[in-house]
């Protein structure tokens, strides 16, 4: 049994996102290939900043045409207003690169994702923003998205630091690159990482256009 | 970097003449070098930011090109002031960001203005075996070059442009082999269409293909490039076809193509671009072009689709529950009936545009139909180039003078009712036959209704005013390389 007090206090700054554990209510989103048009419509694209992309998120789902909430929409459902974690169908995310997606879900105060599959750049997009997104098995996922529909026990705890996801019935282990899981814990800067590097970089383009003159670019 | 396997893969070959470092061997995650990125006014705006806050400069300018094509009008007369002060706002700082960052702009009213993937290539900026990633997922397109492109998110835009690299995850391999020829009145874009049909919308992610088989050598390069396009649609995130002869000719006379020695050693090096005989792939998957079909879409993901003789799928037939509902539900976005034959479904605009679909090739197959033929009266229809220099051509060869005569609007290059962040919108409940590459729910406009296929498909239905066969139409053999 997972009870509140066993739970390590989750760590979030804003802006940087140091992230060990963290507990609070799932929401379930079953549909399949829910695309980043629905996550965050294009009205919301034309700024020049991340800010204010919280209003957009699921605007299409969330909102009605005179813009007053959705009842029918679960996030709008009283049981699920602090939902922190979503638990979703498969291959969320998918359709256009848009990074919006992934920092509208951060704003409004998601801080878990679990699935089956998610698509590639959104699933990126996700580490490169400390949104954690757990791949699991559709077994494991059957069994959150059964809990996060019931209002009575969707109450999740996501351990990043032991891997696990605890419910009030059941514990389930999900596996993670390390290399993600350092990442999302010490909220590391990667371009600072990479220019560390800076040299290699550099004798490899070298060498690269040395071997392949055309590719330089003038 | 030493190759893993005795046997590789096109894509291992190009990753692994890519790779600065390996950083984390158990999962594949390495530094890739990155050759070329294509920069838009909307998916860039925090990249720059970032720099700006850090204070980092970029690592080589001259290796990216921005290009304003999401959020500018294509109406005519044109200018650089934007519908929406949103889009004035992206317009203004993509501008000030490339000067002063020093990457070359192709703004608004630039000759060479388009969107980005039809530009890049017509520039022969693409070439066999290079890398390219860009803030947008339909950078699979240089693929049909034997080029590696994939879309990246912003923040790996930062990375790019501070690094010349991206943290990369190494992909399964995945072969499609287009087996037998095509038959008459069958495009490229039909032969995606029955890929992510047969596959589903991301039965190829986590996967790079290749795409194989007698089919492939057969068709254009442009096709090749709608093909490795619309690859995204099922979730690889590398599509590439291994180049050959018509490559090397078509990228030959294009504006920044390598010239003299360098062209010879590069088309020497490109020629020994291709998978090893011996090498196992992940999957193979094996797509008969000889049964094919045009290609339509019924639901709201662009693996709901269907041959256009046939009717919409039955949700009720479905065992899954979970896939019954998702049906359901996009049949009802679509205000469509289970049952109902596809070439019944009544249209209200038609669209020929998109990075899928809108080079000069696409536009001369739309008009192989549309000569001598008129849109249907209820409907409303519009042309968009990919590019300025795709207007231009299309221009000279007189295409737009069918257009025109026809009842389409001949509109200026962008990326338009693609994704609508313009002024070209559909109203709620319109109903759209389009050539680009996503139905998604409200994507054309909120509560639009989008069927995706062809072009020729597309002005077939513009005149029939429903969805329509075009092989019923009568048109002459559509060569599309030479034109009318
Ligand atoms: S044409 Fe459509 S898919 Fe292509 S880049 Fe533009 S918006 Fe994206």
């Amino acid at each position: 049994m997972c009870a509140q007090w066993m739970c390590p206090q989750w760590m979030w700054r804003m802006g940087f996102e140091h992230f060990a554990a963290s507990f609070g209510l799932a929401a379930p989103m079953p549909a399949a290939n829910i695309d980043t048009d629905v996550i965050m419509p294009k009205q919301f694209l034309k700024g020049i900043d991340r800010a204010g992309l919280d209003a957009g998120l699921f605007y299409g789902l969330r909102f009605a045409e005179n813009g007053a909430p959705n009842p029918d929409f679960i996030l709008n459902k009283t049981a699920w207003r602090d939902t922190r974690f979503l638990v979703v169908g498969p291959n969320f995310g998918c359709g256009s690169s848009r990074e919006h997606a992934v920092w509208g879900l951060r704003q409004f105060g998601i801080r878990a994702l679990i699935g089956t599959t998610f698509a590639g750049i959104f699933f990126d997009n996700c580490a490169r923003n400390g949104l954690l997104a757990i791949e699991a098995s559709s077994s494991d996922v059957a069994l959150l998205m059964a809990a996060a529909t019931d209002p009575k026990r969707n109450h999740f705890c996501v351990d990043l630091v032991n891997q696990t996801i605890t419910t009030e019935d059941s514990v389930i282990r999900y596996q993670i690159d390390e290399s993600r899981k350092t990442a999302l814990m010490r909220g590391l800067d990667a371009i600072g990482v990479t220019l560390e590097g800076r040299e290699a970089i550099a004798l490899f383009e070298d060498m690269h256009f040395a071997q392949n003159p055309w590719l330089r670019p003038s | 970097m030493k190759p893993e396997r005795a046997h590789r893969t096109l894509y291992d070959k190009i990753v692994d003449a890519h790779s600065v470092r390996m950083l984390d061997a158990a999962s594949g995650l390495l530094l890739l070098y990155i050759d070329r990125t294509v920069l838009n006014e909307y998916t860039s705006p925090q990249a720059f930011s970032g720099l700006r806050e850090a204070h980092r400069r970029v690592w080589r300018p001259e290796a990216a090109l921005g290009v304003v094509d999401h959020v500018n009008p294509t109406a005519a007369g044109r200018t650089r002031t934007m519908p929406d002060p949103g889009g004035q706002l992206q317009t203004d700082y993509f501008a000030k960001n490339c000067a002063e960052f020093g990457i070359e702009l192709f703004d608004v009213l630039h000759p060479m203005q388009g969107i980005e993937h039809v530009v890049m290539p017509e520039l022969g900026a693409i070439m066999p075996g290079m890398t390219v990633a860009a803030g947008d997922s339909h950078t699979t397109t240089y693929g049909a070059f034997g080029a590696l492109g994939f879309g990246i998110g912003t923040s790996d835009i930062e990375h790019y442009l501070a690094t010349q690299t991206v943290i990369y995850r190494r992909l399964k391999n995945m072969r499609v082999n287009l087996s037998g020829r095509r038959p008459q009145g069958i495009t490229a874009k039909d032969i995606v269409m029955a890929l992510i049909r047969k596959i589903g919308a991301s039965g190829a992610t986590g996967y790079a293909i290749e795409f194989a088989g007698a089919g492939l050598g057969d068709l254009s390069v442009e096709g090749r490039m709608t093909i490795c396009n619309m690859a995204v649609e099922c979730g690889a995130r590398g599509a590439i076809a291994a180049p050959d002869e018509a490559v090397f000719a078509y990228v030959a006379d294009k504006p920044r193509a390598p010239r003299g020695e360098a062209w010879e050693r590069a088309v020497a090096a490109w020629r020994r671009l291709k998978s090893d005989d011996a090498t196992e792939f992940d999957r193979e998957v094996d797509l008969p072009l000889t049964s094919i079909e045009p290609m339509v879409t019924w639901g709201t993901s662009p693996d709901q689709s269907m041959p256009i003789s046939a009717a919409i799928p039955d949700p009720r037939t479905l065992g899954d529950a979970d896939k019954r509902r998702d049906y359901e539900r996009a049949l009802d976005y679509m205000g469509l009936a289970p049952g109902q034959s596809i070439s019944s479904i009544k249209i209200d605009r038609a669209f020929i545009g998109s990075c899928t679909n809108a080079r000069i090739e696409d536009l001369r197959e739309a008009a192989f139909v549309l000569r001598g033929r008129k849109v249907a009266p209820h409907v409303r229809a519009m042309i968009v180039p990919g590019s300025s220099s795709v207007r231009r051509q299309a221009e000279a060869e007189g295409l737009d003078l069918i257009f025109k005569s026809a009842g389409f609007e001949w509109r200026q290059a962008g990326c338009s009712m693609c994704l609508a962040m313009n002024d070209d919108v559909l109203a709620p409940e319109e109903r759209c036959a389009s050539s680009t590459n996503r139905n998604f729910e409200g994507r054309q406009g909120a509560r639009g209704r989008t069927h995706l296929m062809s072009p020729a498909m597309v002005a077939a239905a513009a005149v029939a005013g429903r969805l329509a066969d075009v092989r019923a139409m009568d048109v002459p053999a559509m060569d599309v390389a030479h034109g009318l």
